[in-house]
């Protein structure tokens, strides 16, 4: 074990990966000699050669649909977007290529691809470096989506993400890179220095996708989060006094429904929470399926605490960043059996 | 055919890294005004060499030579110098503030500014750039309010964009300078479809589109030069390119193999190559390409060949992927320089009056910064909240309406 930060466990797994499978290929903008713009690829050309980590030209369609080719064929290509506000022009090809390329030539060929790529805000990089598109990835049948908060879960996930033989969108909260962030934003940063979540094997281990965890037990309320937004859920119930169960989702898709019911139903209360606006957002299918499966179990609708149905905000930043004191004041709302 | 030895992936690298000498042995600086210049109406046809030369007007002496000279004067010229060493100073300081933690980001446009400054100057009030985010130039050009600038990249309550856009990614329609966006290229069919918008009018304004060398990678660049040929579209298309995308250098954007101007001949457009960091050659080459558009015979393609003196943002560090010294080594010199020996090669300008110029500017910008201050630096001051939900539609729905009351504006 060692202590590592997001940054360090994701490139841990990508130098192990590489190691140990000769077909796994790393790509995208400045991902070569530079090392990426947020580092995570730091090194692995200079230790894996320029053939298995390299630069790409500016072409978001251009890297996703050469990926699906080595992929394909055979390889393990690993892709990086560099920012995911930067990921739609490689959206016909994971909608209209990669999702159904099993399916459409009845398992002739596949499409085991990771698209690795930094998501959220919480930095001050306006409407073009701060999005959330979880939802428009979840919403294509065939594609996975994966979002760790963790570095141990960062490397297992993107490990698993990689040996996957379904293409997986892998999204990093890049607020996170640096270290764990609870949305108190006027407070100084926290590092990844001893936190439970950066104790960090060395070597090769898996989390497998689709499997949640519980982060902290409770009776009360059920929180769902994921990426950023489970430091901020934590914050959110420790100010609040009640005694929530928090659930990081790690996997959007697959979903851990199992773990989801089981704890709504003990709970009888449940509160989304996502940074990407509300409004068709992923908290509408976690509030659909709660519905569905949970309903005689409810003791008050379920609420969804996200960013407002804007674009990024730069000026307006943690105004429309959904901090501890909403999840707070939705779980307070939530015990008095107010509506939402 | 011998076969190329298969030794794997062929993936490009630059000549120089970090700690290895500048080499810029593979780039050809033909002399200036050895560049014939067609009539405006040549068929593109007949002119398919002209993406392969390098158009440059101003040789070692500062004269201008050739037939690529434009028709601005002295005092045009003047105007030009005074808007290029503006946007220098004002980049030179504003990157200071937001090293001292006043915004978020910022970028330079150091040894460009000729590429924003002389179209600015060239066309005409009604034409409308579509810019990259190292075009500030444009707006120093047209007298665009420093404060305005300042105010916008703090983010405060003065901020004419209201806080919704990431500093330096202004929008000034009245300036003839279109909204930017962080995403690169998305911007460069815009163009093309305002300048069919103009012909639909039969009007004869046209419009002019920048795109990165690194860019026309992206689709966005093949479809608008697609649309552009189909329909003779009255548009300026401009690649600049700068060597530089982030730490990608111009051969990961296809720069080894040809020239950026000759991706037009495949779409039948003239393509031109230009210098550029000589202020004349820029002049000439957009005053061609107007008046070809205008009167109505379509699109060109303009490479200008320049270099990124700079990092890319104040996010990185340049001196982490290609030799430091790479910047006061390019061939083509800087610009300001070259235009400044030009005007005193001419008899219209002395050190004395250069130095006098950068003084005022130097007082101007600092002026400027030090109003924007007062206001107010990033999240010492900002617009209303309330502000957040409007021009999400014309009309906020019920949504922005109940979400404004959430949070209390």
């Amino acid at each position: 074990m060692s202590e590592m930060t997001m940054i360090q466990a994701l490139n841990s797994a990508l130098d192990t990966i590489m190691s140990e499978n000769d077909d796994v290929l790393i790509f995208g903008q400045d991902v070569g000699y530079f090392g990426g713009v947020f580092r995570v690829t730091e090194n692995l050309q200079n230790k894996h050669g320029k053939q298995r980590c390299f630069d790409t030209p500016i072409s978001e369609n251009g890297i996703v649909s050469t990926a699906i080719g080595m992929a394909a064929e055979g390889l393990r290509p690993v892709a990086e977007i560099q920012f995911a506000d930067y990921i739609y022009p490689a959206y016909d090809q994971l909608v209209s290529e990669a999702s159904r390329l099993r399916y459409r030539s009845n398992g002739d060929f596949s499409a085991p691809i990771t698209v690795r790529s930094p998501y959220g805000g919480g930095i001050h990089g306006g409407q073009t470096h701060s999005q959330s598109p979880e939802a428009i990835f979840a919403h294509v049948t065939g594609l996975k989506t994966v979002i760790p908060s963790t570095p141990y879960d960062a490397k297992g996930l993107l490990i698993a993400s990689i040996e996957c033989n379904d293409p997986v969108i892998f999204l990093e909260p890049k607020r996170l890179y640096n270290g764990p962030f609870d949305g108190h934003h006027d407070r100084p940063v926290t590092s990844w220095k001893g936190h439970r979540g950066a104790d960090v094997p060395e070597g090769y281990y898996t989390v497998p996708l689709g499997s949640a965890r519980i982060v902290r037990e409770g009776t009360e309320a059920t929180v769902l989060a994921y990426g950023t937004m489970v430091h901020v859920a934590l914050a959110g119930i420790e100010e609040s006094g009640v005694d929530a169960e928090l659930i990081d989702l790690r996997s959007i898709v697959p979903l851990d429904i199992e773990t989801i019911i089981a704890s709504v139903q003990k709970t009888g209360r449940c509160i989304i929470v996502h940074e990407a606006s509300r409004f068709g957002g992923f908290g509408g299918e976690l509030s659909a399926l709660i519905t569905e499966r949970c309903f005689y179990h409810l003791e008050v609708p379920t609420q969804r605490v996200a960013g407002w149905d804007t674009p990024y905000p730069h000026a307006f930043e943690w105004d429309y960043f959904p901090g501890p004191h909403r999840v707070k004041n939705a779980l307070l709302k939530a015990m008095k059996g107010e509506q939402p | 055919m011998q076969k190329r030895k298969n030794t794997g992936l062929y993936v490009p690298e630059p000549l120089a890294r970090p700690g290895d000498g500048v080499d810029f042995s593979h780039i050809e600086i033909p002399d200036a005004g050895i560049v014939a210049k067609p009539p405006v109406d040549v068929p593109g046809a007949d002119i398919r060499d002209l993406p392969y030369a390098l158009i440059r007007t101003l040789n070692d002496n500062g004269d201008a030579v050739g037939d690529w000279c434009p028709e601005a004067s002295a005092k045009d010229l003047l105007v030009a110098l005074r808007a290029m060493l503006t946007t220098r100073v004002f980049d030179d300081r504003m990157f200071v503030k937001q090293r001292q933690g006043k915004t978020s980001f910022f970028l330079k446009s150091t040894g460009e500014e000729t590429l924003s400054v002389v179209p600015s100057l060239a066309l005409r009030t009604d034409d409308m750039c579509f810019p990259t985010y190292r075009l500030v130039g444009w707006l120093m050009a047209r007298n665009y309010p420093l404060i305005d600038l300042v105010n916008q990249i703090f983010s405060n309550e003065r901020d004419p964009l209201q806080g919704k856009q990431l500093p330096v990614l202004y929008s000034a329609r009245e300036y003839g300078f279109y909204s930017l966006s962080g995403n690169v290229g998305s911007r460069f069919g815009h163009a093309v479809g305002w300048a069919m918008a103009k012909s639909y009018r039969g009007a004869d304004d046209i419009a002019i589109g920048y795109i990165g060398e690194g860019t026309t990678a992206e689709g966005d660049f093949h479809a608008a030069m697609t649309f552009a040929s189909v329909y003779k579209a009255p548009v300026i298309l401009c690649v600049t390119n700068n060597q530089w995308a982030i730490s990608s250098f111009s051969g990961i954007a296809g720069g080894n193999e040809t020239t950026f101007a000759a991706k037009a001949l495949a779409y039948g457009i003239p393509g031109l190559r230009v210098d550029g960091n000589d202020p004349l050659a820029v002049w000439a080459a957009t005053e061609w390409a107007a008046a070809r558009a205008r009167a109505g015979y379509g699109a060109t393609l303009i490479e200008y060949f320049t270099y990124r003196v700079e990092g890319h943002s104040t996010s990185d560090d340049p001196t982490s992927y290609r030799p430091k010294e790479e910047a006061l080594q390019w061939p083509l010199g800087d610009p300001i320089q070259r235009l400044k020996e030009h005007l005193i090669q001419i008899g219209q300008w002395d050190d004395d009056r250069h130095e006098k110029l950068i003084a005022d500017v130097m007082h101007t910008v600092k002026a400027a910064i030090r109003e924007g201050e007062a206001v107010g630096t990033l999240g010492a001051s900002k617009p209303n909240v309330s502000e957040m939900f409007n021009g999400v539609f014309e009309e906020p729905d019920w949504r922005s309406r109940e979400q404004r009351d959430d949070v209390g504006a």
